[in-house]
């Protein structure tokens, strides 16, 4: 009854055909069908943030949306930021500044952090702590990832 | 995959999705901007055979002023563009303010009004500031459409007066009186959260004595409220000191909260003294233009 339907994205500029069920979530589509694991899973109810991505540039739950709706979309994950041998500056300055430490949340966590920057490129402090609310971190207490998204502020103007 | 399998529609015309409504009346859901309807799937509270997705209607994504100085916001109107309209943030500052108290940047990337509305959640801040401003829903199926005024649209926790063939299209808000004062505070755990309380009033202001005066509060009853009584006893009225004291104690006697895990009743009940207390104080120094009114940020 809910057979496959054909849809085509774009994620990190590069092309995808892929079939899919209506009930597919964006974030099991990324990973289960594109083999993009970047884009972590957390709470599968919009809690987290672990999962977000950007949709059209901006940042939403990829747990809250369904890979159909994404036809003709463009997805950023984390994967299209930089390579473990060419951070991007924002995850440069993250790991300069100590902002993260088991690392679970950090993608979405960036992909947060590039939306806001985007339309904040001179974000406050408390500005990056609002931004930030929707992100859940159990390990870091939140101060080293504020001070990594100050820091690039300071150094790049917000470039992420 | 969490969510139960589906069929899915996207209609590109609000006719053909009211069509596929009334067809498949009994088992279909409206995906809109799915921040409450897919975590309800996610867990299988929710198993509809069928949702449809009107994301693609255009019609619904209208937002401007009419003729009359009313705001029309479309029902697929998302969060974020009510948070940074200017038109909202000029004509209608209450509502852009209350709007950046939703959840969080990505819920209010795809969370709709419509949505939220629907979804008639008791502590959510858009119910609330259609009770506010006296907004008007307008609702439709393929019989026709109807119009609620938003105090009768509410009708207890999660439940609105919209029928199961029915979608809401968009929303009508008043214009203000002009130079009106406003103010919304919310108390809650953390930024972000569902309020604990909140409260939101509407201040004008004639030759130093309160002309109209709107008062709504929310995560204390089963919807959101207007405090009529606190209202009509301050009309007419110069907005001193002693007099906001007094209003606020009586908002603190109008509501009738629960105890929940959040917060008992009682500190509900002081919440919502606290809350008018403030709104009424900065509602009014805006309403009077007064420097102080400058400062106020809520």
């Amino acid at each position: 009854m809910s057979g496959l339907r054909a849809i085509e994205t774009t994620v990190n500029g590069r092309r995808y055909r892929r079939s899919v069920e209506p009930r597919l979530l964006l974030s099991d589509f990324l990973r289960q069908e594109l083999g993009l694991t970047g884009t972590h899973v957390g709470c599968e109810h919009g809690v987290c943030g672990a999962c977000t991505v950007l949709v059209d540039g901006h940042s939403v739950r990829a747990c809250l949306m369904f890979a159909i709706q994404c036809d003709g979309a463009a997805i950023e994950t984390v994967e299209g930021l930089g390579t473990p041998a060419s951070l991007s500056p924002l995850q440069e300055s993250f790991r300069a500044n100590h902002g993260l430490q088991c690392g679970f949340c950090t993608p979405g966590i960036l992909m947060t952090c590039v939306d806001l920057l985007r339309k904040h490129p001179t974000a406050s402090r408390e500005e990056i702590r609002e931004g930030l609310s929707g992100n859940l971190c159990r390990c870091t207490g939140y101060e080293h990832i504020v001070a990594a998204v100050e820091a690039l502020i300071r150094r790049e103007g917000g470039q992420e | 995959m969490k969510p139960a399998a589906f069929e899915y529609l996207r209609p590109t015309s609000l006719d053909e999705a009211l069509e596929a409504l009334h067809r498949h009346r009994d088992d279909a859901k409206i995906l809109a901007g799915g921040q409450s309807l897919v975590p309800l799937l996610n867990f299988r509270m929710l198993r509809p055979a069928m949702l449809i997705d009107i994301n693609g209607l255009e019609e619904l994504q209208v937002l401007r002023v009419d003729d009359g100085g009313a705001l029309r916001i479309g029902a697929l109107t998302r969060h974020v563009t009510l948070e940074t309209s200017a038109l909202v943030r000029e004509r209608f500052p209450v509502l852009g303010e209350a709007v950046r108290h939703v959840a969080h940047l990505a819920i209010r990337n795809r969370g709709t009004i419509g949505g939220s509305l629907c979804h008639a959640d008791p502590a959510a801040e858009l119910p609330m500031m259609m009770v506010l401003l006296d907004a008007r829903l307008h609702t439709r199926s393929t019989a026709g459409s109807r119009v609620h005024p938003a105090e009768e649209f509410f009708e207890g926790p999660l439940m609105s007066a919209i029928e199961e063939d029915e979608i809401l299209t968009g929303i009508e808000v008043p214009p203000l009186p002009a130079g009106a004062g406003w103010a919304f505070e919310e108390f809650s755990q953390r930024s972000g959260d569902f309020a604990i309380a909140a409260v939101a009033a509407i201040v004008e202001l004639r030759e130093g004595t309160v002309a109209e005066m709107r008062l709504a509060a929310m995560g204390v009853g089963p919807t959101p409220l207007r405090l009529h009584a606190v209202e009509e006893a301050l009309v007419g009225q110069p907005l001193t000191e002693a007099a906001i004291r007094d209003a606020a104690a009586h908002a603190r006697q109008e509501v009738d909260p629960e105890t929940d895990l959040k917060a008992s009743a009682d500190y509900r009940r002081h919440l919502v003294e606290a809350l008018t207390e403030r709104c009424l104080e900065v509602a009014g120094a805006r309403a009077a233009g007064t420097p102080a009114a400058a400062g106020v940020d809520a």
